[in-house]
């Protein structure tokens, strides 16, 4: 945005989440990274890891907010980051699955760790560590869903969360098989 | 090892690899200074006959100087500088050219490849401090990929938006011993890539639009210096088969020739009133080549109201990105301006234009106001006359001109005229004082035969004023012309009106003799104080052959006028200091 301020109505903010190709090289994520922050748009949520070892290429799935005329503005950025092979707007593309882990550890001793498997079993979470006084859950899914689990473990003792941040892909049979062999 | 290898064809030592792709990537000249980092490099520039190293006396300023270069002559300009001190003082420059997208080249030394993150002596992460500053940066870590990404680096400052490159490199990885790889094909690069299919519904909408417009007008920016001259003619054809009223910002002037009817002369903060209110009034506005800088719009919520717009631009974030438009097309601005013209032509043809007619008489009452007038009384000269008389008196040479920032930056742009591109250099984006000097080293190495002049401010001149000993060591026939008014001008003038009259640190005190300087470098020092003398004094100047220093004693506290306050709107300008009855708004306040 400009420093000269716009009186107009607010245009409302959406989430939106964004598939990058990009390779995989020292510098990429800190442009990328850069370039949110430099020029102030919102990060929620952002993950990088190598999809292919031959071409070296990563995925970065990120998740912003922002109006319309911003995102179009994130992404034309985007693109100008010579690394940067693909820019896909997933929520923009239609249906997409996004799906996330969380690692939980809960400290909880007597009869809240009863409740505390039940709820586990519930969301379906993996115990992945027991000791008498605490466990260690593995939970996937939307991260609406973690942020309820989350919720309810720490109404029951001491937490400690780690989480991946989201991962996203369309639904349905298009692949970027395509565009990649362009690079 | 060494010795065995370089007997077999295409091997060499990795700073011998790097000259050579320089050279087959067309570099004539590099602008540098050395140290223990690049060595190797310059001892491989030792032996080579084919690239002129241009000494300068400071980084920052072998960037400017390959700006100067690159932006007179279309080429990319290369620079060299060693680690840690060498490449922080180069990242002004290369800011500067990341803000108008200039094609440069930066190699920059760095700390052997195992000492990286040692804290090494003259080690900085130069990698990490100039990201954001380029346009991309490579550390070369791998001697192998030494050749290719030298070649693409050039392929990514010259392709689509230019900018600079920075590549760093490990003093290891410059004594290594590697093959040359020639240079390869094109690279991909996927999204980005703006084809050169343009949109044939877009352009005839577009084309339609821009005849049928009773309001129409065309402003133009650095994009199109930057497309080549080829881009120039075109848009000048267009305003002249269109007929209506085109304006170029302070980076694209030149690219229309001054001296066309057409022209309105610059927009935005020190336009002329004609360019700023037929912007404000227009019903279609075509964009070619700017990128709706907040010097040129004003106020964003009043800017150009009633108007349909059209984007050109080789970058698709420029498009959107603070004016959203009607119509933004994605394209160099050659070939867009090229199927626009053709279009054009096409349907003018066929129908009936409307009549510009009122247009044109409304557009002659705002010229009638002469926004640009001012009054030269008694015997002290005022700065405008000083660069009217310049301009009288060198414009039957082939003259390219640089600034500094500040006052007299923007009186050169208003009273010197531009009939081509390529011949007009300043610092837009960045506004870097200490701009001008070392940007005409470039242009004057780039044309040895041309009259060269750095229209300078005295503030700004000190801020790089040790190019004098570059200027002189290689016989550079640079005329540095001073508006010489004791003070930082536009900072004494945005206090007068923003702040009271407070004038809180922006006298220029303690100046040097400019003259006496000059002779202290052996080259020649002219002063004027009176207007009688005046152009006496610019044809010596010209007359002279080597390099000289004028400095011109002018109105002191002058202001430039006309101005759009800050955070006020095109309709709203004050033509001169009578007519300052405009409150600047807290928000105005705010703005830089
Ligand atoms: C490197 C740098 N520092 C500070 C500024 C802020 N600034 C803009 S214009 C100006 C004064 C320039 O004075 P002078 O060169 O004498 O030009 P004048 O305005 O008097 O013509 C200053 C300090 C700048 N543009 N660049
Ligand atoms: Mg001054």
């Amino acid at each position: 945005m400009s420093v000269y301020q716009k009186n107009e109505v607010k245009e409302v903010e959406t989430s939106r989440t964004l598939s990058l190709v990009v390779d995989n090289q020292p510098g990429t994520l800190a442009r990328v990274i850069g370039l949110f922050s430099g020029r102030g748009y919102n990060i929620e949520s952002l993950t990088v890891t190598e999809i292919e070892k031959i071409r070296n290429l990563s995925r970065i799935s990120l998740v912003t907010r922002g109006t319309s005329m911003t995102i179009e503005q994130i992404k034309s950025q985007l693109l100008r980051i010579v690394p940067v092979h693909i820019v896909r707007d997933l929520t923009l593309e239609g249906p997409f699955i996004k799906s996330e882990l969380a690692l939980v550890k809960l400290v909880v001793k007597g009869a809240n760790r009863v409740e505390a498997l039940r709820i586990a079993e519930t969301f379906r979470a993996r115990t992945l560590d027991v000791t008498l006084s605490s466990f260690v859950f593995e939970l996937t899914g939307k991260p609406s869903k973690l942020d309820a689990f989350i919720d309810l473990m720490r109404s029951l003792g001491d937490t400690e969360i780690s989480r991946t941040g989201v991962s996203a892909i369309s639904r349905g049979e298009k692949t970027e098989t395509k565009l990649l062999d362009q690079i | 090892m060494r010795v065995l290898n370089k007997m077999t064809l295409n091997y060499m030592s990795g700073a011998e690899a790097v000259i050579k792709a320089l050279v087959d990537n067309g570099v004539e000249v590099i602008f540098g200074y050395p140290g223990g980092a690049v060595l190797p490099l310059y001892d491989a520039l030792f032996e080579n006959k084919k690239i002129k190293h241009i000494l300068v006396r400071h980084e920052q300023a072998a960037v400017h100087a390959a700006e100067g270069y690159a932006r007179s002559t279309g080429k990319v300009g290369c620079v060299l500088v060693t680690s840690g001190p060498g490449a922080t003082n180069a990242i002004t420059g290369l800011t500067d050219a990341l803000m108008d997208s200039i094609p440069i080249i930066c190699l920059s030394g760095q700390v052997p490849t195992h000492l990286i993150g040692t804290d090494a002596f003259q080690e900085a992460d130069t990698i990490g401090i100039s990201r954001p500053c380029t346009k991309h940066n490579y550390l070369v870590k791998d001697a192998d990929k030494l050749c290719e990404i030298i070649h693409k680096s050039f392929e990514i400052a010259s392709s689509g938006r230019p900018g600079p490159v920075l590549v760093d490199l490990p003093k290891d990885i410059q004594l290594s011993n590697v093959k040359y790889v020639n240079k390869i094909s094109k690279i991909k690069k996927l999204n980005n890539d703006y084809s050169s299919n343009i949109d044939e519904n877009l352009i005839n909408k577009v084309a339609n639009l821009l005849l049928q417009a009773e309001r129409p007008i065309i402003y133009g920016g650095g994009g199109i210096v930057n497309s080549g001259p080829n881009a120039s003619k075109l848009l000048t054809e267009l305003v002249n088969v269109l007929d209506c009223p085109v304006t170029l910002t302070l980076m694209g002037l030149g690219c229309v020739p001054n001296t066309n009817k057409n022209f309105l002369g610059m927009l935005g903060m020190h336009g002329t009133y004609e360019a700023n209110l037929a912007m404000h009034n227009c019903d279609v506005m075509l964009n070619v080549g700017a990128r709706f800088d907040d010097r040129v719009t004003g106020r964003l919520n009043a800017f150009a109201p009633n108007s349909k717009k059209v984007h050109i631009d080789v970058d698709k974030s420029s498009i959107n990105k603070v004016v959203s438009v009607d119509y933004g097309i994605v394209g160099d601005c050659k070939e867009v301006l090229s199927a626009l013209l053709q279009e054009v032509k096409k349907l003018h043809n066929q129908k009936t234009v409307k009549s510009k007619a009122k247009w044109w008489s409304q557009i002659k009452k705002w010229k009638d106001k002469d926004s640009l007038g001012f009054k030269q009384i008694g015997n002290n000269i005022k700065p405008q006359q000083a660069i009217k008389s310049l301009y009288e008196k060198t414009k039957n040479f082939d003259t390219y001109i640089t600034t500094e920032v500040g006052q007299h930056q923007m009186w050169a742009a208003q009273y010197f005229g531009f009939s081509k591109p390529n011949h007009w250099m300043t610092s837009g984006g960045l506004g870097t004082m200490g701009y001008g000097l070392p940007s005409s080293v470039g242009v004057q190495i780039a044309h040895p035969k041309s009259l060269v002049i750095d229209i300078s401010g005295e503030a700004s001149f000190l801020m790089n004023m040790q190019e004098l000993s570059t200027i002189v060591q290689y016989k550079l026939p640079i005329k540095i012309f001073i508006l010489n008014n004791e003070w930082m001008g536009m900072v004494r003038q945005w206090q007068e009106l923003n702040h009271g009259s407070r004038y809180s640190e922006s006298y220029t005190a303690s100046l040097p003799d400019f003259v006496k300087l000059a002779e202290s470098f052996g080259i020649n020092g002219l002063r004027v104080d009176n207007i009688t003398n005046l152009e006496a004094t610019i044809d010596e100047m010209i007359n002279i052959k080597g390099p000289v220093i004028a400095d011109i004693r002018v109105v002191k506290e002058e202001n430039c006028f006309p101005m759009i306050p800050s955070g006020a709107a095109h309709n709203e300008m004050i033509l001169n200091s009578d007519d300052n009855n405009h409150d600047t708004s807290n928000e105005g306040l705010a703005l830089v």
